[in-house]
């Protein structure tokens, strides 16, 4: 007989609210009156407050993985799934008076997005290999759709494609490396591949094979160099709000189960320690130097979003490097400031689409700063943020990497990133000095009316980035345990590699029944 | 709250009241500024008043957690060091405010980036928090970048953004050493802090860089590099010049008033305490940074065509002097560097305040367009020659007591022949100040005789208000340099400690929180080897120390200077 598992109905309720709020989406998106959202916008935001609010009651909680080992919910996947459910609420927020300004205010974007949403919650609660491809499949195709909706643009149709097209192949190199690693273990518990690589070393080829083909996969969805050559295009092409949305959720989720793989191959750190120390390098580098010569405002941010995970992937490393000593902290504040002030950035920007039109060249802003202050202003403090000028968020983000990096003993890390700080100063300047300009004549006619959602948006970010400083220690705190449990699962020690992998126990049903 | 933290909270306060303000009001905005700066040159009088002079140590110390888990906290206290410079800030805003009254184009953003700017330069000089040091340090960079890309000359985006880069590329290796030196204190100590006082300590015994090697020499440039560009120094003086001349006026004086002196505020404050070794061994590269900076600076400002450029390269000469000074780890020397930083605030504010008043009657800077001035505005004129002979170091004006002092200084210890210098330091630096009457002396005689130029011939000379401006700096010019007592006397025990962290040997440093080292009427340390004891009350300090206990317990080094309530 079948038994069935126990089922933690807590565990896997956000993730489920946010399925099942795109599902009535949809069903309301059919019966709606004709191109008013408003309602689909009401339910969503609704749905996602009510997963927020439940995943808050989980921080701290104790670890546990339920439905058979299918779903793992440790403080780390409950931190970046609420930095992702707030991405997706400010996306959502200003999202509607962006759609109808562009004239593609189509209510499928809202169940898309909380479906691509869906998957990244679960890639990033998962310790399964299996559910981190469906996850990551989920995440996907979800975004593939998104980025081309703009339909009869020919960019927002490239991009789709490209990103299609390049995404499978990524997919498969992922899947590809899963193989190994079922081959090489014989397990998809990435915690069963931890022991399996410490008990014996006859796995060894194939697992640094798995490694490395994985390593491709995620670095793709992460846009890590010299795999994000998809980022430019894509981020031009897809429509702003879709743009905002992707480079926050594709990036935490991507981000999050590369640290859960890469902290179960700790046993391979010889291995990929310094192929992922040179791709944090050129990551940044490449990322910030190519965005300088962007003459388009998405172009540019895309290649910024593609820095910022070279930055925190110097985070990651220093955690990976002494899992114990340095929790992820950082790299969960460092999320939350950069969801900030990207989607600030990206939100400002959206203002010039208006009647069906958009222009993002850099000259386009012109006079953003007398037609529109309030979204100037907030333009502003997101890119000062962005180049981690103090008071704001992205200098203490930038300041936890760096302590972290220098803690770790990776200090051409630390240095990488500090000149890649000043050479990113370029572009942003030029982005601000775009909208702050007043003696070019304006491309732009006008920019489209502020919404209050969108003022909204604008306010939350600013709120976020500025005050971020002031609300620092919670976070901290609670980031501070966040990569600590998962190590705790499984105590392993170098020099018990002789102990068969049996002895070592798994706390799963048997926990939950005790319970 | 304190009285520091008020005087930094009043321009915030008023920035932020600005907003509310519509922009249709231009009069309601400006006078609400100066309400603002008023108040905080009034509370930074409070400051003063309650300042002692009779002790090295920091006074009116308020601190309060931050972000506990880096380390961080919010920590400010005065000495003799900063008090004047905290004074000189809200004074030269309060003066930039009012001259400010001539700005027309946006006024609001114009005012609050003013207060902002104001906000963080006082924050910069009472930090004693190595990243609150850092926070407001940068965080004066974007209003005064703003200032001279929104209300600057026509190349203004180019230096602008030189502006921003310089000090942005310098100042984030500085993090980086900031950082390091929080961890040093972590390995030692179990603690990760950035408080100075309790990294200095550690210092100041010897242990803190036991066994690392040249990391001390490392970070000492890290820290010394940022400083220097903001100084600015020779040869990281490049952005000063067309900073300079693209700002508006206001920007000018605040730039040349307030924000080079974080530079040598930050030498003062942190190189020479935290890097004791290091400091001796960089004498002789800085000192003849700063005599090529000296010379370099007089040279190029004898030919420029534009009476703003002449004005900032004469800076890079004056800051010259102020770092040749402090780093002839003399106590003169030190004394003088300290004063020349005030002495050219107010001289060069006053300099380009003026320029700034002729500038809106004419719109040129260009000697070309000048000429016979004195018969057409006699009062411009004579102030002018006042404030100028002050630059150029007049007896009898502050300017001379400050390069007195520091070239005596370097004087001293070249002659007595420490840290490798020679003679031909001082000398070459005193050729700076002959330089420096040659080229302003120059720039009045083309400015102010000769036949008027026709253009000219319609000017009005100073409104009464406009009198009265220039007229305060020609007060602090004459008070300066006739009874320098009421400058030096504060500054003087900050100086020797400051002095003795950098050149005495580990064991026989003065250490900032231990309530016990002070400085006697001779200048000598006593007490030194008193150590601190826990839940000591020490009356005659005005500092209570905190139990160690009690201070673990707030994720603090042992011990720690609280102000007594």
């Amino acid at each position: 007989m079948i038994q069935i598992p126990t089922i933690d109905w807590g565990v896997l309720m956000p993730t489920i609210i946010v399925f099942v709020t795109g599902i009535i989406g949809l069903l309301v998106e059919m019966f709606r009156p004709k191109q008013n959202n408003n309602l689909i916008v009401g339910l969503s935001l609704a749905g996602l407050t009510a997963a927020f609010v439940l995943l808050l009651g989980q921080l701290g909680a104790e670890p546990t993985t339920t439905i058979a080992n299918m779903v793992f919910r440790d403080q780390l996947a409950v931190l970046l799934q609420l930095v992702m459910l707030g991405a997706t609420a400010l996306c959502f927020l200003f999202s509607e008076g962006y759609l109808r300004q562009r004239r593609i205010a189509f209510g499928e974007f809202y169940p898309l997005a909380l479906w691509s949403l869906g998957g990244a919650m679960i890639m990033v609660g998962t310790q399964n290999l299996l559910m981190l491809f469906v996850g990551l499949e989920v995440l996907s195709i979800a975004l593939y759709c998104l980025s081309g909706m703009a339909r009869g643009d020919q960019r927002s149709e490239e991009s789709a494609l490209k990103y299609f097209l390049l995404g499978a192949f990524a997919s498969a190199f992922l899947l590809y490396g899963i193989a190994f690693i079922y081959g090489a273990s014989g397990t998809l518990d990435l915690e069963g591949f931890k022991i399996a690589l410490y008990a014996t070393d006859s796995t060894f080829v194939m697992a640094v094979f798995a490694i490395a083909l994985m390593l491709v996969g995620l670095g793709f969805k992460a846009a890590l160099v010299p795999f994000h050559q998809w980022t430019p295009d894509v981020y031009q092409g897809a429509p702003t709000n879709v743009t905002a949305f992707m480079s926050i959720i594709s990036k935490v989720a991507a981000m999050g189960a590369l640290i859960r793989v890469l902290t179960a191959a700790d046993a391979l750190q010889n291995f990929w320690f310094p192929a992922l120390t040179g791709i944090a390098i050129a990551t940044m580098t490449v990322g910030n130097l190519v965005a300088l010569v962007q003459k388009d405002v998405k172009r540019a941010l895309g290649y910024s979003s593609v820095a910022h995970a070279g930055y925190l992937l110097v985070g990651i490393l220093a955690h990976l490097k002494m899992p114990v000593e340095i929790p992820l902290a950082s790299v969960i504040f460092y999320f939350v400031t950069y969801t900030a002030m990207t989607i600030g950035a990206f939100a400002m920007i959206s203002i010039t689409a208006k009647d069906g039109k958009e222009g993002t060249r850099t000259q386009d802003l012109n006079g953003m700063w007398r037609k529109a202050p309030y979204a100037a202003g907030v333009l502003f403090i997101c890119l000062v943020s962005l180049i981690g000028v103090p008071p704001t968020g992205g200098f203490f983000g930038k300041l936890a990497i760096f302590n972290d990096a220098l803690a770790a003993g990776l200090p051409v890390l630390a240095i990488t990133l500090a000149i890649n700080s000043v050479i990113s100063t370029f572009y942003y300047w030029q982005i601000a000095k775009a909208a702050f300009v007043d003696d070019e004549p304006a491309l732009q006619t006008d920019f489209a009316h502020l919404n209050p959602g969108l003022k909204l948006t604008g306010a939350i970010c600013v709120i976020g980035v500025l005050g971020i400083a002031f609300m620092a220690s919670p976070l901290i705190n609670s980031g501070s345990t966040a990569g600590r449990d998962t190590m705790s699962v499984i105590q392993l020690e170098p020099d018990v590699q002789d102990t068969p992998a049996i002895a070592v126990p798994i706390p799963t049903e048997v926990n939950q029944e005790v319970r | 709250m304190g009285t520091i933290t008020t005087t930094i909270l009043i321009p915030i306060v008023g920035m932020i009241l600005l907003f509310l303000v519509p922009e249709r009001y231009p009069k309601a905005i400006k006078w609400l500024t100066i309400v603002f700066t008023s108040s905080a040159f009034l509370a930074s009088l409070g400051v003063l008043a309650l300042f002692s002079s009779n002790q090295f140590n920091f006074q009116m110390v308020e601190a309060a957690p931050w972000i506990p888990a880096w380390g961080i906290k919010y920590k400010v206290g005065i000495d003799g060091i900063s008090i004047w410079l905290f004074l000189m800030t809200t004074l030269l805003t309060l003066l930039a405010a009012i001259f400010s009254f001539y700005i027309d184009k946006r006024p609001r953003i114009y005012f609050a980036m003013m207060l902002l700017l104001e906000a963080a330069m006082l924050g910069v000089f009472v930090s004693l928090d190595l990243i609150l040091f850092y926070t407001f340090f940068e965080a004066t960079l974007i209003p005064m970048a703003i200032m001279i890309y929104v209300w600057g000359g026509s190349n203004r985006n180019y230096a602008a953004i030189k502006f921003f880069i310089y000090t942005f590329a310098a100042s984030i290796f500085m993090l980086l050493g900031m950082i390091t030196l929080a961890k040093q204190h972590e390995a030692l100590t179990g603690v990760m802090t950035f408080d100075i006082t309790a990294i200095q300590a550690l210092v100041a015994s010897g242990e803190f860089w036991q066994n690392t090697g040249n990391l001390q020499t490392l970070i000492f440039w890290a820290f010394t590099v940022a400083l220097l560009v903001k100084c600015p120094m020779f040869p990281f003086h490049t952005w000063l010049p067309d900073a300079h001349t693209e700002a508006p006026t206001a920007g000018s004086v605040i730039l040349a008033g307030v924000l080079l002196k974080m530079g040598t505020y930050g030498l003062l404050r942190f190189s020479l305490p935290l890097f004791p070794e290091a400091t001796q061994a960089a004498v002789l590269p800085i000192m003849t940074l700063a005599v090529i900076g000296i010379i370099y600076g007089a040279v190029v400002a004898a030919v420029q065509p534009d009476v703003k450029k002449l004005v900032a390269y004469s800076s890079v000469a004056h800051m010259g002097f102020v770092v040749f000074g402090v780093f002839s780890l003399n106590q003169a020397g030190m004394m003088g560097g300290a004063y020349q930083q005030l002495n050219h605030g107010i001289s060069t504010g006053a300099l380009f305040l003026l320029i700034g008043l002729i500038y809106e009657r004419t719109h040129t800077r260009a000697f070309k367009d000048y000429g016979g001035l004195k018969a057409q505005m006699p009062i411009f004129s004579a102030l002018f020659l006042i404030v100028m002979l002050s630059s150029v170091g007049l007896p009898g004006m502050n300017g001379f007591i400050g390069e007195f002092l520091a070239l005596y200084g370097g004087f001293m210890t070249a002659a007595n022949g420490q840290y490798g210098l020679t003679l031909a330091y001082p000398v070459i630096a005193g050729i700076g100040v002959i330089l420096a009457a040659a080229y302003l002396l120059h720039m009045f005689r083309q400015v102010f005789y000769g036949p008027l130029n026709p253009k000219l011939a319609r000017l009005k000379d100073l409104k009464p208000w406009e009198i009265g401006l220039v007229g305060v700096f020609i007060v602090f010019i004459f008070w300066g340099g006739i009874y320098p007592n009421t400058f030096l006397k504060p500054m003087e025990k900050s100086i020797n400690a400051t002095r003795m962290m950098a050149i005495n040997p580990a064991g026989q440093r003065p250490a900032w929180n231990n309530p016990n080292h002070e400085i006697d009427a001779q200048g000598n340390l006593v007490n030194i080897n008193a150590r601190t004891t826990t839940g000591d009350i020490d009356t005659s300090a005005g500092f209570e120390v905190v139990a160690a206990a009690d201070y673990y317990a707030q994720g603090d080094s042992a011990t720690s200077i609280q102000p007594k309530r």
